[in-house]
């Protein structure tokens, strides 16, 4: 750095460092744009479908083409449109499960690891439990006996079930940042519980929590895959694990039908194992000692 | 040693009443109250007094106090009835579980235990290895991030659809007789290495990768860098981390449990593999929701009991745990 650039540096140094770093990181640049094409995709792609998903007007089972993508379904549905909106379910899925579980992590993290105690005790009581619970199950009773599923209650149950490793991470966080002095300093001044982990404690492991979200999210998406392929999806729309529901039940398989089966797999891979790069990514930039040089 | 177990063993106890207790919760609390739907299913259908008759009804009893309920429903869980199944009427569902069962353990201790082995060999020897870890990183990434099914997909396409090496559906030759001959074991056998495949790998991804972080963590940690200062040999510093970057392994064996037995279940509906998924399966298709809940009762105590042996083998491998420091505390 010359010395004619530093004064504009130093005042914004944190937010130039964190862009340098970051957009030297090629994990974290390959991540979020394999990452971003898929959002992209969700985010235009039912626009520029010609077909709706669920309609027969096509005629069934045709390899893909210039008027199909991607080809038909056996029963003459458009799989390019099917895909385009069932990467939509997956994104809706993952953000709103991922945010309700993070919700509920750093609250039971933060209270458990501030406050210690008792409150700590009977939250990490509750961590153990949910966590040693097999949620997938609970996802099975609980979507079996819904008549009617939507994407939000779906995602809202996958969100109620998954959090327990978010806590205990956060918890753990929330305790070593818990004896620093700034917080001593905030409780001196009168700070009430909550000002000071929303205040001192969280913007000190914003990049962790960050980090967690990214985790939840890409979880979230994959749990929902399972349980749309399982039988239990949302029985309003389409969804890219539905999509592969419908496409083994119905022999595509043995019909070696591969348009049909293989683009919902290979976007939910893409998806999840972009996120899981970028967090890799991530904890690079955001901790030097990981960094590369 | 024994509190660390007490503490562990209370856990478990704790996560069992809950489980029951939603379980039981779940089909009276839902919105449009399927329990009484389901009442009048089996009204309608043939024999339905004695359905109605077994304690499992009994817990359904809905004119009954809500505690009297919940005191039915485990009176009849401790006396082994989870009812019987409405789709194959009368079978007990435990019949069907217990029928379902060996297909799915046959097919999850294997792929747990080895794909655990394995990764951990694997994440031991990639790390800081510029070549392997280059090339064992981004696939054990692009593993994890695969969904069970979908790799299973993926593995009947090609190895049963196009290339027809293997089987694409079922436990075994359905022209066979289930009986205990050599040909019908070679069927058995030629019918799980797809399924078992594609658990194995999946869960072979994240194992190698959390090895190879937890090894890198370990070698940069103090008595490592003393060991190498000391001159003592690059293998023999690597065995030390190896040995300590089991422990959180073995852990998050117990942790990772859940995900895998989802990951089973859908699995077998992808090659119709006769388990407890496929079973789920038929369930969810007939509505049979007491083999649903039955083997969600199933896959409760078995995740319960794996934890406790992996605890038990935790208090083994470290000896913290036994000298009362706590190690991995809770």
């Amino acid at each position: 750095m010359t010395s004619t650039d530093a004064p504009a540096a130093a005042g914004k140094a944190h937010g130039n460092e964190f862009l340098y770093f970051a957009s030297r990181n090629t994990k974290l640049v390959i991540g979020t744009v394999i990452f971003v094409l898929f959002l992209l995709a969700a985010i235009v792609g039912p626009m520029l479908a010609a077909y709706q998903p669920m309609t027969f007007d096509a005629p069934p089972g045709l390899p893909p083409s210039a008027d199909h993508w991607f080809g038909t379904t056996l029963f003459g549905q458009d799989v390019f449109s099917q895909f385009v909106h069932g990467l939509r379910s997956s994104f809706i899925v993952g953000a709103l499960g991922g945010i309700t579980a993070a919700a509920i992590g750093m609250f039971v993290g933060f209270f458990a690891g501030y406050r210690g105690g008792l409150v700590d005790e009977v939250l990490n009581m509750l961590t153990n439990v949910v966590l040693v619970i097999p949620t997938f199950a609970v996802l099975l009773v609980v979507a079996a006996y819904l008549s009617v599923r939507g994407l939000g209650t779906e995602a809202l149950f996958i969100g109620l079930t998954s959090w327990p490793w978010a806590a205990r991470a956060i918890r753990a966080q929330t305790f070593s940042l818990t004896s620093r002095d700034f917080v001593d300093m905030a409780r001196l001044n009168g700070e009430g519980t909550f000002r000071i982990i929303f205040g001192q404690i969280a913007p000190n492991m914003s990049s962790y929590l960050v980090m967690t979200f990214i985790l939840l999210f890409g979880g979230a998406i994959l749990t929902a895959a399972m349980l749309d392929f399982i039988g239990l999806g949302p029985t309003d729309g389409i969804s890219l694990g539905l999509m592969m529901n419908y496409s083994v039940m119905n022999a595509a398989l043995q019909l070696g039908m591969w348009w049909w089966f293989v683009p919902p797999g290979l976007a939910i891979t893409g998806i999840v194992g972009s996120l899981y790069v970028m967090n890799v990514g991530l904890d690079e930039v955001f901790n030097p000692k990981l960094r590369a040089l | 040693m024994l509190r660390y177990l007490a503490r562990k063993l209370f856990i478990y106890l704790l996560t069992f009443i809950v489980a029951v207790t939603i379980d039981w919760a779940i089909p009276r609390f839902m919105p449009g109250n399927p329990v009484d739907a389901l009442v009048s299913r089996i009204a309608m259908m043939p024999d339905a007094n004695a359905a109605l008759t077994s304690y499992f009804m009994a817990a359904f009893n809905l004119d009954q106090p809500l505690w009297r309920q919940y005191f039915n429903f485990w009176s009849a869980l401790l006396h082994g009835d989870l009812g019987r199944s409405i789709m194959l009427f009368p079978t007990p569902v435990t019949t069907l579980i217990s029928r379902a069962l060996p297909y799915t353990l046959g097919l999850l201790l294997p792929s747990i235990l080895l794909s655990w082995y394995v990764g951990n060999m694997v994440g031991a020897l990639a790390a800081r290895r510029k070549i392997l870890d280059n090339t064992v990183l981004p696939l054990g990434y692009l593993l994890t991030a695969t969904p069970y099914m979908w790799l299973g997909i993926l593995l009947a396409w090609v190895l049963g659809s196009v290339l027809g090496w293997f089987p694409l559906a079922f436990g075994y030759d359905q022209a066979l007789k289930a009986e205990w001959t050599w040909r019908f074991f070679g069927s058995l056998v030629f019918h799980w290495v797809l399924p078992f495949a594609s658990l194995f790998l999946v869960a072979l991804g994240g194992w190698a990768i959390g090895m190879r972080n937890m090894i890198i963590y370990e070698l940069e940690s103090d008595y490592a860098n003393y060991l190498q200062a000391l001159g003592a040999p690059p293998r023999l510093v690597r065995k030390y981390a190896f040995r300590n970057a089991m422990l959180p392994q073995i852990t998050g064996l117990a942790l990772q449990l859940g995900a895998v037995v989802g990951g089973a279940l859908a699995t077998e509906i992808v090659f119709s593999y006769p388990g407890l998924g496929w079973l789920v399966l038929s369930g969810i298709q007939n509505q049979d929701y007491f083999v649903i809940q039955g083997v969600f009762l199933f896959i409760i105590v078995g995740v319960l009991l794996a934890n406790l042996i992996v605890d038990i083998v935790y208090v083994v491998v470290d000896p913290r745990t036994r000298v009362g420091l706590q190690g991995d505390a809770a």
